[in-house]
């Protein structure tokens, strides 16, 4: 046993992950993965299902061996050390209670392995802080799956590990739920200052709770950084369609200044700012997030801190209260979608106007992908492929509801 | 007919008991089925069982009475049979919950990936019922005989003393009794180990419980169900066999248990009070063994 399970952090610990690799009979979960995730913060990975972050909670717990790499925990390794051995607990997707037990047997049970006196009081301390001390004797399957995903939390915080594994733990919830709880979490997170390590694919879930979010695809990590940075920031054609929604064209670069970069899309210069830009030369894609979009009615005034795109046609809109969606499509450029808060009464256009789109030069953004090789992404990248994606998906709710 | 009004509120109870109605004329069959082949004889028993001799008749010819001593005369008489009962079929059922626990865990947990396996192990549990018990419990007393090449090579080892024998003794008995009740073990133990959910498993690892800890605190008490119904299903039966235990079969004279004290009484010395007295006997302690094991077991929650 390299560590002592005795040996907690305090205040919890860095977990660095080294070219970690994890193959499975037929497939690889995770390619090459690096990552440190420092003491005391809260950590989301965020990725569509299937790519990769359970793996990798998994393998931070314990549950799963990693065909190659090493896991540090507070700069220990811990590669080899078995899940009961790592000073590290999890709230599993499924809360796995154990049935056969009351809820302050499931809280003590941590504490009674590592024979840690007074179990039974701080069990009890551990249920007030989730607010549900009252239902210490009942049984689990008593419970709704609000108040188990609590106790979830409260069996896996009462040992006060240095990381807190976290794998979509509020899945299972109702909206309104699930929001309390996001405030919860993020509440006892500050109060009781361990590393969480939080895994969903609910960009909005991961965007309110974590400090750093890391943006998971195909067993690697696309970006990581905070919350505005990445969304503010993307540097993928992944990141940008994953997180929120994103207009993207791709065209050569045609002039170069101090502070900018022009890019030629069909015979349109579209100006972003070189340090906003991750690519200055050749084929590049840049974007723009659809709120930061205006739509005019007449042809806008020609400026240099204005990218303006048009004459192009109104082909949908759809009102959502706050804030409407047009999507405009634009002769030789394609679609770009807009979002616009709903200061007026109703929208301003309607289908087949005639209109204009601009953005603030300093708004847009370059992406670091070679255009050639995120060809093979065309079809997801067209950001109107995207908008009737999120329709079906919004009409398909619509019906099962 | 003040009470009219209320008409409409008191016909409301009439639906249900409309509905028990049907329920009971479609219990009937088993109710009758029961009274007359459970019931019946049970009564017939234990009127037997109080039965005194006819004072001038011959053996075998009793009448009705109310002759408790009976059951204190067999108490005297054979309980070392009573305790050789209970304990053969004690150590047997331990002996065949070690052997089934781990067999019914391989083909119901570790298993789970290859349904194929599982089927084919499920078949070689099930696969003796397709020969009669007796015939099998006699092919093992063949097998294990003096004469038979397992004991002579052990003989020849040195590992049994040259004049000992096998069959005969309690430990053959008990062998038998494992043998032939293991299916009913691992069964039952199959059926809830195979729905065992694994992520129980990995919170109890992810709580600092070791491998051994987690088989003791998780698996055992989730598994419970099955242990309950494997070690009735096994001790039952074998509390009251006469077929293991019998001088024809792997039995001697020094391991008559009670089924055989009953067969004996009834069939041979025809003394049938007595044989009643016994069954009685041997079917009230099961009861009150089996009675505080599933209240000890607190398995009501998870049945």
């Amino acid at each position: 046993m390299s560590v002592s399970v005795r040996e907690f952090a305090e205040r919890g610990a860095d977990l660095e992950l080294v070219g970690i690799q994890k193959r499975f009979p037929g497939f690889t979960a995770i390619e090459e993965l690096d990552l440190t995730i420092p003491a005391g913060s809260f950590f989301a990975l965020l990725g569509p299902s299937g790519c990769g972050k359970t793996t990798t909670l998994r393998l931070v717990a314990g549950l799963e061996e990693p065909t190659r790499g090493r896991i540090l925990i507070g700069g220990t390794d811990v590669t080899e050390t078995k899940a009961h051995q790592r000073p590290v607990n999890t709230v599993f997707q499924s809360y796995a209670l154990f049935p056969h037990m009351s809820i302050i047997e499931n809280v003590a049970f941590g504490l009674r392995r590592r024979r840690i006196g007074d179990a039974d009081a701080r069990a009890h301390e551990a249920l007030r802080l989730v607010e549900l001390d009252h239902l210490a004797q009942r049984r689990p399957a008593q419970l709704s799956g609000g108040q188990q995903q609590r106790v979830a939390l409260a069996r896996a915080i009462v040992n006060r590990p240095a990381l807190l594994l976290l794998d979509e733990p509020l899945g299972a919830l109702d909206l309104k739920l699930r929001r309390q709880m996001q405030l919860e979490l993020k509440t006892i997170q500050e109060e009781v200052g361990l590393t969480f390590l939080h895994v969903t694919h609910d960009q909005e879930e991961a965007m309110t709770m974590a400090d750093t979010v890391a943006v998971m695809n195909k067993g690697s990590i696309e970006q990581m950084g905070a919350p505005e940075q990445l969304y503010e920031l993307p540097r993928t054609v992944f990141v940008a369609n994953f997180l929120g929604q994103s207009n993207l064209f791709t065209g050569r670069v045609a002039g170069t200044t101090d502070t900018a970069i022009a890019v030629d899309v069909q015979g349109t210069r579209l100006v972003v700012p070189t340090t906003r830009a991750a690519r200055h030369q050749g084929e590049v894609t840049i974007g723009v997030r659809p709120e930061k979009v205006a739509l005019h009615r007449d042809a806008p005034a020609v400026s240099p801190s204005r990218n303006v795109l048009g004459p192009g046609h109104v082909i949908d809109v759809s009102f959502s209260g706050v804030s409407t969606q047009y999507i405009v499509s634009i002769t030789g450029v394609g679609t770009v979608t807009v979002f616009a808060q709903n200061i007026g009464i109703g929208p301003i256009a309607s289908e087949g106007d005639e209109v204009w789109v601009s953005w603030d030069v300093e708004h847009g953004f370059g992406l670091d992908d070679d255009p050639a090789d995120a060809g093979k992404f065309a079809a997801d990248d067209d950001t109107h492929a995207i908008a009737v994606q999120r329709r079906e998906a919004l009409v398909a709710e619509l019906e099962e509801s | 007919m003040a009470f009219a009004a209320f008409a409409t509120t008191e016909a409301q109870p009439q639906a249900p008991k409309r509905k028990s109605r049907i329920a009971l004329f479609l219990l009937l069959p088993g109710i009758l089925y029961m009274v007359l082949f459970f019931l019946t004889p049970l009564i017939s028993l234990i009127l037997t069982s109080l039965q005194a001799p006819n004072e001038f008749g011959d053996i075998g010819v009793y009448d009705y009475a109310f002759n408790w001593q009976n059951y204190v005369t067999v108490v005297q008489e054979y309980w070392p049979h009573i305790l050789r009962s209970f304990g053969y079929a004690l150590v047997a059922t331990v002996l065949a919950l070690a052997f089934s626990y781990p067999l019914a865990y391989f083909i119901g947990v570790k298993a789970r990936r290859w349904p194929l396996l599982q089927s084919v192990m499920l078949v070689l549990v099930i696969a003796p019922f397709f020969i009669s018990f007796l015939l099998r419990t006699l092919a093992w007393k063949q097998l294990l005989s003096d004469e038979s090449f397992i004991i002579t090579s052990l003989k020849a080892l040195s590992l049994m003393a040259p004049d000992a024998h096998f069959t005969g003794t309690p430990a053959a008995v008990i062998f038998g009794l494992t043998y032939n009740f293991i299916p009913f073990m691992t069964l039952p133990l199959y059926t809830t180990l195979e729905r065992l959910d694994l992520r129980y498993l990995e919170a109890g690892s992810d709580l600092y419980a070791n491998p051994f800890t987690v088989f003791r605190k998780v698996t055992i008490p989730l598994s419970m169900p099955g242990i309950v119904a494997g070690t009735l299903l096994t001790f039952i039966p074998a509390a009251g066999d006469y077929v293991n235990a019998s001088r024809d079969f792997l039995g001697g004279p020094d391991t008559q248990m009670m089924g055989n004290v009953i067969e004996a009484n009834f069939l041979v010395l025809l003394n049938y009070p007595a044989a009643a007295a016994l069954s009685i006997i041997l079917m009230a302690a099961i009861l009150v063994l089996v009675g505080i094991y599933v209240r000890r077991s607190g398995t009501e929650d998870l049945l």
